[in-house]
């Protein structure tokens, strides 16, 4: 059951941006924006911690996923150190994935070759 | 026959925009929903199997699916699936990774600190900006109502 809830809700989560494609103007750059401000929102008011709960990574792996893990981050980093917390939180919580990113770009651009002739 | 025809392509014109929206719509549910169910099997392979908390093994989960996505991304597999996948290949984390990688590779040419490590941001920094800056506004409403107790 997790596996068909993950599928479901990720695969609407995905249909949500496929429709602001192709019926809005906006660039990928800022529905990836708008996404992980919405994560962000949604957790704080408590929406995809339940997500998370029902549908697991469907509600993880989405860029939502990421704004939740920000707001996770900096509510635990406010209960734990206070006011330094609001500056360390989001980032702290995040780190993990967009350090992989950075990682894996580096290695992925340094063994390719670039397929841009222009 | 010619009205038939005129008819027809009105027809046309009517219905496929609004059945090729549809038909994004699938593949994105299809291949958004797919990389959600890797990430559910990763996360209870490190969980259950490799005995992670559930936080570590969802982190790994998603750090492996970055990885993954380095990998097609390097192929040129991964944005010619995005070229039918839409959505269902930028809003997944394997989407960011896409946006931080597919730069990278592409401007290697201008060298590592110009060309690839300023370029693997062009997507993913404003992704990061706006995504903490709303966690600091998050953290500011959090502090002031333990601080203050509203």
């Amino acid at each position: 059951m997790n596996y068909v809830w993950a599928f479901v809700v990720g695969g609407l989560i995905c249909v949500a941006g496929q429709l602001l494609i192709d019926l809005t103007k906006l660039t990928p750059a800022r529905i990836l924006v708008i996404f992980v401000v919405s994560g962000v929102v949604l957790s704080a008011i408590g929406v995809w911690e339940k997500l998370v709960d029902f549908a697991g990574a469907g509600a993880t792996v989405p860029i939502l996923g990421f704004g939740h893990i920000l707001a996770q981050g900096v509510e635990k980093a406010v209960a734990q150190s206070g006011f330094v917390g609001i500056f360390t939180g989001g980032m702290t919580a995040c780190s993990g994935g967009v350090t992989a990113s950075l990682m894996f770009a580096l290695i992925a651009s340094a063994l390719t070759k670039s397929k841009s002739q222009s | 026959m010619r009205t038939n025809k005129k008819q027809y392509d009105r027809m046309v014109k009517g219905a496929s925009p609004k059945s090729k929206v549809a038909k994004n719509c699938v593949w994105a549910f299809v291949v958004g929903g797919s990389f959600c169910v890797l990430g559910q099997i990763l996360t209870e392979v490190y969980a259950e199997y490799m005995h992670f908390s559930l936080g570590d093994a969802r982190q790994l989960a998603s750090i492996t699916l970055v990885g993954l996505s380095a990998l097609l991304t390097a192929a040129g597999w991964y944005n010619r699936l995005a070229r039918r996948a839409g959505a269902g290949t930028l809003v997944p984390i394997t989407g960011f990774a896409n946006a931080v990688v597919s730069p990278a590779i592409e401007f290697s040419t201008e060298g590592f600190v110009t060309g690839v490590a300023s370029r693997m941001f062009v997507i993913a920094g404003p992704v990061i900006v706006y995504g903490t800056l709303a966690s600091v506004a998050y953290g500011v409403i959090l502090y002031v109502r333990a601080r203050f107790g509203i």
